[in-house]
């Protein structure tokens, strides 16, 4: 049976992704969770940002129904309709978890692609192998407690991501910050290096 | 004013009263200086443009408001969003993106506060 909980946690992630943003004028942040009301009030506060809600989520759920799995990858190539280096920040949040891998790397390219030079990514990662079928919604509650809400999931988590697997993915990035939490999940910092001259 | 059910607009919609639609209205609202509530029957084809803006029924098209965009339980909005306060129920709908601009001072980074939840995590990366 699914499992639907809530429950408060710290970040120490995503301080530093505040950090990485808070220079930039009028950022522009993709979530690529549900729609959080309260994020999307807090994200604007603290940033004075634009924030583009692109749940992908629901992608994978309307896959799923329709028995269109093996058609994500090439559906994530052309998904985000952003110009390439157009994105200050992107909260990736654990979405990579419920992908296979050639999925994973098409929404990872995609996801290098759009960030601009010094642009930062969070994601979360399971250490942890669950059969809940859910996903998680992550609530920002202020800069160091995040509250985990679970709703239903039409996919369960995949095989957990090692560190050196999550590295791959983001090749194009490199590792910010690292946290292994309580919680069970690593959270990771990723920016994207400056061109060299 | 009321806008009610039955009536359908399409066109131009401006005024300097405040406004609820309860029907359907396509083409262009102009409340610059008042607010606009969208009612739970209420279906917008429009590009909006208010002081604020209640959302109980469904808007596809950008919305700007110069002080609050509200979309409460069951509200839906496909399209941009441009306001200096946003409002997102839990159970609304929402597909587009939200420009804040920033108004005032930006908060600081705080540090954590004693007392608050504090980070368990340990640092594992560079």
């Amino acid at each position: 049976m699914t499992q639907v909980t809530e429950a408060s946690y710290p970040t120490k992630a995503l301080q530093k992704f505040l950090t990485c943003l808070n220079g930039a004028s009028n950022p522009l942040i993709l979530d690529l969770g549900p729609v959080v009301g309260s994020n999307v009030t807090f994200f604007g506060e603290q940033l004075g940002c634009r924030i583009r809600v692109e749940d992908v989520a629901a992608d994978i759920d309307r896959h799923v129904k329709e028995g269109r799995l093996e058609q994500l990858p090439a559906f994530f190539a052309s998904r985000f309709t952003q110009d390439a280096g157009s994105v200050d920040g992107i909260l990736c949040w654990d979405i990579l978890d419920y992908l296979d891998r050639p999925a994973a790397q098409e929404l990872a390219t995609a996801l290098c692609r759009l960030l601009k030079a010094d642009g930062c990514l969070l994601g979360l990662f399971s250490t942890a192998e669950t059969s809940d079928q859910v996903y998680t919604k992550y609530v920002v509650v202020d800069e160091s407690t995040l509250r985990y809400r679970t709703y239903p999931a039409l996919r369960p988590r995949q095989r957990s991501l090692l560190n050196g697997d999550i590295i791959k993915l983001f090749k194009d990035l490199r590792v910010s910050d690292s946290f292994l939490m309580k919680s069970k999940l690593r959270e990771m910092l990723f920016r994207k290096p400056a061109p060299r001259a | 004013m009321n806008i009610g059910k039955s009536v359908i607009i399409k066109g131009e919609l401006s005024g300097s009263e405040d406004l609820t639609i309860e029907g359907h209205v396509e083409g262009r609202i102009d409340l610059k200086d008042n607010v606009l509530t969208i009612g739970p029957n209420g279906k917008i084809k429009a590009e909006v443009f208010a002081k604020a803006v209640v959302v109980l029924g469904e808007v596809t098209g950008n919305v700007t408001a110069s002080e609050k965009v509200d979309i409460r339980d069951n509200g839906s909005v496909d399209g941009d969003i441009a306001s200096p306060r946003v409002a997102i129920a839990e159970g609304a709908h929402f597909r587009g993106a939200v420009d804040m601009q920033r108004s005032g001072v930006k908060p600081a980074a705080k540090p954590a506060v004693p007392g608050q939840p504090q980070p368990q995590g340990q640092k594992v990366g560079a």
